[in-house]
């Protein structure tokens, strides 16, 4: 009589145990949002550059020649400053990543630029915020992956570390490319 | 004066055609109480267990905006938290809707239940037996023994 419950306690142990397990190894964030647009093309927008350059809309996402990312983020944002280098180092691989400044102030990016380099082969303002609300951006940093169909294949919240180009990132441009 | 403020604010609240403004937005006593029943529905992503109404966060503000927009343009309610959801998925939504992922959620309360009736079936099953009544000489030697 004692076996049914001692078994459902084993295997609602085991559970917990499996999740924590996977936490620990960076394989499951339960913060983790899916995003909707995985597996669509982003929605329709059109952004000012920075500083006189064009800026870009999605029509210029529709099918890169390659691979590529956007990635989300704001001057006025720790996280993204903390992410810079990791972006900075993709950029040299050859992976194209464009930009888009959430809700920012051109000087404020001007001196972010200067402190951290600029590494977005183009680059959008999204000074209101309201094309952030249509891709279902909720934070800055985040990063999203387009193929070459100009799918979004990937997002992800946050800053990119290690772990996450290494189980993320890294296997999806394999596949993509 | 305390007893008159409580009937103050019913009195605004009862008038559905006075204006409000809301986060920048102007819309009638009645719209901004469809909006803040909208609002309460819906999670801020940034705070993640407060409500859109509830969070200070800018998100939430802007989606307030947004809420407020398309009430006034007299968007349904079901159009709005479709446009929500469409944009955040259904994690935006604070009550999850029934759907294959949500199933064993929902599911939990009956399961609960069935288990628990399997464990008072079990239990009422390997109940001991209670012992066959005393024949006659049996009964005697007891006497017998509780009078000693």
């Amino acid at each position: 009589m004692f076996t049914a419950p001692l078994a459902i306690v084993a295997v609602g142990g085991w559970g917990f145990y499996t999740i924590l397990e996977r936490m620990e190894q960076n394989k499951y964030d339960p913060h983790a949002l899916p995003s909707p647009l995985i597996g669509h093309r982003p929605p329709a927008f059109n952004l000012p550059g920075f500083n006189g350059a064009p800026g870009f809309s999605n029509t210029d996402l529709a099918a890169p020649p390659q691979p590529m990312l956007v990635n989300w983020f704001a001057s006025w944002c720790m996280p993204c400053a903390e992410e810079a280098p990791m972006i900075a180092q993709l950029a040299k691989t050859g992976l194209p990543i464009w930009g888009i400044a959430y809700q920012d102030q051109p000087d404020a990016l001007a001196s972010y630029f200067a402190q951290y380099g600029n590494p977005y082969t183009k680059l959008a303002l999204d000074t209101s915020g309201l094309t952030a609300i249509n891709w279902g951006v909720y934070g800055v940093p985040e990063t999203y992956l387009i193929d070459k169909a100009g799918i979004v294949r990937w997002r992800w919240a946050g800053a990119i570390t290690d772990d996450v180009l290494a189980n993320g990132l890294n296997p999806l441009l394999a596949k993509y490319t | 004066m305390l007893l008159l403020l409580p009937g103050l604010a019913l009195a605004q609240s009862q008038d559905p055609t006075q204006t409000v403004t809301r986060d920048g937005v102007t819309l009638t006593q009645a719209q901004e109480q469809r909006a803040e029943a909208i609002g309460d529905q819906l999670r801020c992503l940034v705070c993640q267990n407060e409500s859109i109404e509830g969070s200070s966060a800018t998100l939430a503000k802007q989606l307030r905006i947004i809420i407020r927009q398309h009430v006034v343009a007299g968007d349904s309610n079901k159009s709005i938290m479709d446009y929500m959801v469409h944009r955040y998925g259904i994690f935006v939504l604070l009550k999850p809707p029934f759907s294959r992922l949500t199933l064993l959620l929902y599911a939990t309360p009956v399961l609960a239940l069935i288990l628990g009736f399997l464990v008072a079936w079990l239990a009422r099953r390997s109940k001991i037996p209670p012992p066959p009544p005393l024949d006659d000489a049996e009964q005697d030697r007891l006497e017998r023994l509780l009078k000693s």
